[in-house]
């Protein structure tokens, strides 16, 4: 039966609302003061955060919001950009060359079980309190997925499509940029989305121990001042961001893979 | 000038064991002949092509295209595959001008080409649907204008029409001809259905399995240009029943 919009929104807007209410219930009792601030408490802090003009000093946070955002994306998008532009030629060149797997694969496979937050003593030591440490974290951590996904797309290549390319007469060069990377795109965007994910968490782990500014370091800081209505608040953003990110990459998916979705419906 | 020469070829597949492909074919296909290998699954007829295309070597034997040996696949050598083997995520018009675009050929020079490539093959109002948006024929057709396009002096064709519905087999078979008959390209084809190579060949190779080989050579006597009630009369029919007591033998 066909659903109505409103009916739909209706539907996903029960539990969300449902927890607001038990959030608000919860936090107005008096034993949680200072642990769960309201639902209230969070959208006002919030909103001085953006807002709130900086004072003398004694609220750090006011009128902060937009530069931490930006400090934090401007990391992610320089790690990420970084794990891109080397994930997916290096992914296409292990799909695609034998050699090149041999020699480099064993060392991605062996390294890609530590997991990034692992990374961090290491990273401090070497690049020092500075943005360099948080975004080489960032581009290992969507490095890994860009370059496995890239490597599966090109190593699943329709042996018809290279045979028609050879026919046409293709050089190599033409056969991995004309053929193997377009015919690996869906997986590649696969990777993108995974990689981005994964930045993100890795923007916040290292603003928190490697980096002062950045919503990873405002929200641990929040935490031991013991303003947690600025801790929700900034996870808020942390998801808001995340979920924006992720929707611009869909978007350029939906341009890129038009031929895919088209086969799929 | 482009002739085909294969003189005592084999083809083992080095697997435990061995696999024999193809045992002892000769074969010549003149300028401009339309010849078609007949035979059923697994009688090598495709590994055949494959290596007239390129894509294989062959194991023991000679395999000469215009007196010179093949190594590799070529634009002179064009390949129409079973299920088209079309790139998804080009248009039409893209997938047509490909073979030109990366060899370099001026635009101005493949432009015109592939107009009238695409013309002859009815695709014209298509140029700018992707393939996943046309029908099997119409993706085959397209096929058939990207080789032609390149200006290929050979057609390999590999059960091109096999996946097509009988309707639209047929009237892509008439299409076929009537494009040889403009083009006079040398055309090796291989079908599993006697029908389409009666009503398309010159010369028909009738090819048995395990290990593959030649077992008949048969020349098409019908005249042409062909028409579609041809494949009704009772010389072919006749012929048909010898091809198939051939295979049965």
């Amino acid at each position: 039966m066909a659903q109505s919009r409103l009916q739909k929104v209706m539907l996903a807007l029960i539990l969300p609302l449902a927890v607001v209410s038990v959030w608000q219930y919860a936090g107005s009792q008096p034993n949680m003061a200072g642990i769960v601030p309201t639902p209230l408490a969070v959208v006002l802090g919030w909103q001085s955060w953006i807002w709130g003009h900086a004072g003398l000093g004694l609220n750090p946070y006011l009128g902060t919001w937009v530069a931490n955002v930006s400090y934090s994306s401007s990391r992610v998008l320089e790690g990420f950009v970084c794990a891109t532009l080397i994930g997916v030629p290096l992914g296409l060149m292990l799909g695609w060359s034998r050699l090149a797997a041999q020699l480099v694969d064993p060392m991605i496979q062996g390294l890609r079980p530590i997991p990034i937050t692992a990374w961090l003593p290491f990273s401090i030591a070497l690049f020092g309190i500075r943005d360099v440490g948080s975004i080489f974290l960032i581009f290992l951590g969507g490095f890994y997925a860009i370059v496995v996904n890239t490597t599966q797309g090109a190593r699943d290549v329709e042996k018809n499509l290279v045979r028609a390319a050879l026919m046409m007469g293709v050089n190599s060069r033409q056969l991995l940029w004309r053929v193997v990377l377009p015919s690996a795109m869906p997986n590649i965007f696969t990777g993108l989305r995974v990689g981005l994910g994964i930045s993100w968490t890795a923007v916040i782990v290292s603003e928190m121990v490697a980096v002062k500014s950045g919503l990873g370091y405002v929200l641990w800081d929040a935490y031991y001042v013991g303003r947690m209505d600025i801790v929700l608040a900034d996870m808020v953003s942390i998801g808001l961001m995340g979920f924006l990110s992720d929707s611009l990459i869909v978007l350029l998916e939906g341009r890129v893979l038009r031929w895919r979705f088209l086969q799929n419906h | 000038m482009s002739k085909i020469d294969i003189l005592g070829l084999d083809k083992t597949y080095a697997t435990q064991p061995p696999v024999v492909a193809l045992k002892g074919v000769d074969l010549t296909v003149h300028s401009g002949e339309f010849v078609a290998l007949l035979g059923p699954s697994g009688c090598g007829k495709s590994t055949l092509l494959n290596m007239i295309a390129g894509f294989e070597q062959p194991s023991l034997g000679e395999l000469l295209v215009n007196d010179l040996p093949v190594h590799e696949p070529g634009p002179e050598r064009g390949v129409v595959f079973q299920e088209a083997a079309l790139f998804p995520w080009l248009s039409v018009w893209d997938n047509v001008v490909f073979g030109p675009q990366v060899q370099g050929v001026a635009k101005s020079v493949y432009e015109p080409r592939a107009k009238e490539m695409l013309k002859i093959m009815g695709l014209s109002a298509f140029e700018s649907s992707l393939p996943v948006q046309l029908s099997g024929g119409m993706r085959q057709r397209v096929g058939i204008a990207r080789v032609l396009t390149m200006g290929s002096k050979i057609l390999l064709m590999d059960e091109p029409f096999g996946a097509l519905d009988a309707q639209t087999r047929l009237s892509m078979q008439e299409l076929l001809l009537s494009v040889w008959q403009q083009l006079k390209p040398t055309v090796v084809f291989v079908t599993h259905d006697i029908d389409e190579a009666l009503f398309l060949a010159d010369t028909v190779y009738v090819m048995s399995s395990r290990p593959g080989r030649i077992q008949a050579r048969l020349e098409v006597p019908f005249e042409r240009p062909r028409q579609l009630e041809l494949t009704t009369s009772s010389a072919f029919n006749q012929m048909k029943l010898d091809i198939l007591k051939q295979m049965r033998h």
